[in-house]
């Protein structure tokens, strides 16, 4: 306990030898991230290069801060320490070469809008301030919502489709931006067999394409499955790299084998020392 | 009577299109070509009010009106925000501002009623008042309601005491600052009006070239942030647009009702649109005609305030939207829920009939045919009450599926028969649909198959038949698998 206590007040050391690993032209780096919620880490040194063409899949169990490592990465939520690059570059720089799927629950779909206006968002960076909507970007996402197979729900208020429909709508929006990497946070949470279905050839169809997709994933059956990367995620990476390498029993069970990890003690003694 | 109430339903839909842009003027016009010049009646007076040709009220009438049309545009990104509680802190925090610029003004030696100069001293603590609630926010873990409740009561209480203290001090006289917490339009003059239409317009404009923004801000926050937007800086600009808003309201409304004047147009407009850019137009149209009907009725009745008066045309137009709003509305949903049970309870009087003749028939060595059934058959093979059965019966009678159900037996009608047997043919397909490419056991499709069937389409009909192969009725999965667990 002591030791890991003395690394964390002083980090530096081990920033600077992992910098030298990082390739510049790797879709997402992220460098020596620390999250930290009310002074309690969340994720802990993450390090991490992201080959490109990949689909990944991040796995681990409730509170392990799989959608914290996104948000971090969009810059939705503080970092305590750390640095995140997309193609060599600060995130802010290379926004239009990000995809985003936030989790259906994010939202209030009681919203008055349309599928269309839905996936119309998507566009807005392109639109530009003050701008109205046109012709050819509902065309552009139109066009979007027939890739995940509801273009006819098109004119559909958002409330009136059921879950998998809604989660399609998201996908729509993140198609229409058009992006190299996409993030996709739980986009398998209580869908549909058709949906998951469709998901999953999207999914592929975006690799066949070069882009890059990390998708935080829940169901462990499926990931040999879908993705051919992986990152076990609990606080602090476990384990990153190709499906069939990283995905073992034993790296399952560091990842999952009980959560009250020894990091998470640490964590929780270091608010204490703080605050006291 | 179900009927009766669906025909009352339809009318007083029509009727009320109408109510508001023709009865009223109608009823005026009538009457005021009847008046002489001797006294002018009630009516008349109301008329001359409401079309603006009384000068001394059309100030306040057009100012409440134009007021109307841009809080209930900003209203309904307030609503859909879910910062509702943020309009009532900001209002209820301008109080001090009012106390604390007349003290200001009158120690600098000017006029210490000047509006301008009370309306930028009520922004200022507004503001502030909003302020305090995010920081209470953020830097604690209280949550946003306890914070907006605390500000909101602290900042009025101080607003109180600092009018209070104002009206003690001798010198120019304070009387009438009170007047900003319930509002008095009666006191507007011409540089008032220019104020407020100003602002409202400019509110109008900026909220319009917006839209997209605020849209995006309401709905995704995160998803907007993500891409860039200063999700921040677009929240202040929305937050000022109400400010404005609210401040000029005062005057008219009063800080304790312009939340409502905010609030209650845009949730009546969600009545009646799924669609944002129409409950827009709605919300500004219902704020407006809140505001000129309000504002008018309490010109002719002078002992009413515009405030109270207006807040209450806009609650009566909320609720009758909530009743008859054609896409929320509180009738509109329980009929198609009502019409739904209907149609359920019918389809299943039909295939349970149509299931009895087929026993019959197979008893025979027959194939189903129209055969009278008796009504206990009916009651036995449901766990239906035979009050609910008579019911059932009626409504297929209504539909003419039934010939005649006043005896103990019932007869199908030809048509009925036909209908009957689709409805159990779709059963059949959805059932065996589900146990063969569902893998439901057969033991607990009824339920699952029961609760599609009558939702299924045409189309979803001939691609069962196409899957599953099958031209005729099939028997019953449950049948069959009884069949054979008596071989087995």
């Amino acid at each position: 306990m002591p030791k890991l206590l003395k690394t964390s007040d002083n980090p530096k050391p081990d920033n600077r030898l992992a910098e030298d690993d990082h390739s510049p032209s790797a879709p997402l780096s992220i460098h020596d991230l620390t999250v930290a919620y009310h002074r309690k880490p969340v994720l802990w040194d993450i390090d991490l290069d992201i080959p490109e063409g990949k689909l990944v899949g991040i796995v681990g169990p409730n509170g392990a801060g799989k959608s914290t490592l996104i948000k971090a990465c969009l810059d939705l939520v503080p970092t305590a320490s750390g640095l995140v690059q997309v193609y060599g570059e600060p995130y802010k720089k290379q926004r239009s070469l990000v995809g985003y799927v936030p989790q259906r629950e994010s939202v209030d779909w009681d919203f008055p809008v349309s599928a269309l206006d839905v996936v119309a968002m998507g566009l807005y960076r392109d639109i530009g301030w003050f701008h109205m909507v046109l012709r050819k970007h509902k065309d552009i996402a139109r066009a979007a919502l027939e890739r995940v197979g509801i273009g006819h729900l098109a004119d559909r208020q958002i409330s009136q489709l059921s879950g998998g429909q809604q989660q399609r709508v998201f996908l729509a929006r993140a198609l229409a931006q058009d992006a190299t990497l996409y993030f996709m946070d739980e986009p398998f949470a209580a869908v549909d067999a058709a949906t998951e279905r469709a998901i999953v050839t999207l999914l592929k169809d975006l690799k066949t394409q070069g882009k890059t997709t990390l998708v935080v994933h829940h169901d462990l059956a499926t990931v040999t499955q879908y993705f051919d990367w992986v990152i076990l995620l609990n606080m602090r990476v476990v384990a990153a790299g190709p499906t069939e390498d990283v995905f073992t029993a034993e790296n399952l069970h560091k990842t999952y084998g009980g959560k009250l990890t020894l990091l998470a003690e640490a964590g929780h003694a270091l608010s204490q020392i703080k605050r006291q | 009577m179900i009927r009766l109430v669906q025909l009352t339903f339809r009318t007083t839909r029509r009727i009320s299109g109408f109510a508001f842009t023709l009865f009223v003027p109608l009823l005026c016009h009538a009457e005021s070509t009847v008046t002489n010049d001797q006294e002018p009646s009630l009516w008349h007076i109301l008329y001359r009010v409401f079309t603006f040709q009384d000068y001394n009220t059309s100030l306040v009438v057009a100012s409440t009106l134009i007021l109307g049309l841009a809080s209930g545009l900003i209203g309904c990104f307030l609503l859909l925000r879910k910062r509702s509680l943020m309009g009532d802190a900001l209002s209820h925090a301008c109080l001090p501002g009012i106390g604390l610029a007349f003290i200001v003004m009158t120690a600098l030696g000017f006029n210490g009623k000047s509006l301008p100069g009370l309306l930028l001293g009520a922004t200022i603590t507004g503001v502030l008042g909003v302020l305090a609630v995010l920081v209470v926010r953020n830097t604690s873990r209280i949550k946003d309601d306890a914070a907006m409740g605390i500000v909101l009561s602290v900042f009025f209480g101080a607003g109180v005491a600092i009018l209070k203290m104002v009206e003690d001090t001798p010198g120019q006289s304070a009387a009438g600052l009170e007047s900003f917490i319930y509002g008095r339009a009666a006191s507007m003059v011409f540089s008032d009006f220019i104020l407020v239409s100003i602002v409202a317009v400019a509110v109008l404009i900026c909220s319009l070239i917006l839209l997209k923004e605020f849209t995006l801000l309401c709905f995704d926050e995160g998803f907007g942030r993500s891409q860039g937007w200063p999700i921040h800086r677009l929240d202040v600009i929305m937050l000022a647009l109400v400010a404005a808003i609210t401040v000029v309201g005062l005057q008219a409304v009063g800080l304790i009702l312009i939340i409502a004047f905010l609030i209650t147009p845009a949730a009546a407009a969600r009545f009646w649109t799924n669609d944002l850019r129409w409950m827009l137009f709605g919300s500004a149209v219902i704020g407006g005609v809140s505001g000129w009907i309000g504002a008018s009725v309490s010109a002719v009745l002078s002992k009413l305030a515009a405030g109270p008066v207006i807040v209450l045309i806009a609650a009566s137009i909320f609720i009758f939207s909530m009743v008859f709003g054609r896409s929320r509305g509180v009738l509109r949903r329980s009929f198609s829920l009502h019409r739904l049970k209907q149609k359920v309870g019918r389809q299943h009087l039909l295939r349970a009939v149509f299931e009895i003749q087929e026993d019959l028939c197979d008893a025979q060595g027959k194939p189903p045919a129209n055969i009278p059934v008796s009504f206990d058959a009916v009651l036995r093979h449901r766990t239906w009450s035979p009050k609910r059965v008579r019911a059932l019966l009626r409504l297929a009678r209504r539909e003419d599926h039934i010939e005649d159900s006043a005896s103990e037996t019932i007869r199908l009608s030809e048509p009925g028969f036909g209908e009957a047997a689709r409805i159990t043919r779709n059963h059949r397909l959805w059932e065996i649909f589900l146990i063969t490419h569902a893998d439901i056991a057969a033991s607990h499709v009824d339920r699952d198959a029961d609760s599609v069937e009558h939702v299924l389409s045409a189309d979803m009909v001939r691609e069962l038949e196409e899957h599953l192969d099958m031209q005729t009725i099939p028997q019953s999965p449950h049948q069959i698998r009884q069949q054979q667990e008596a071989r087995a």
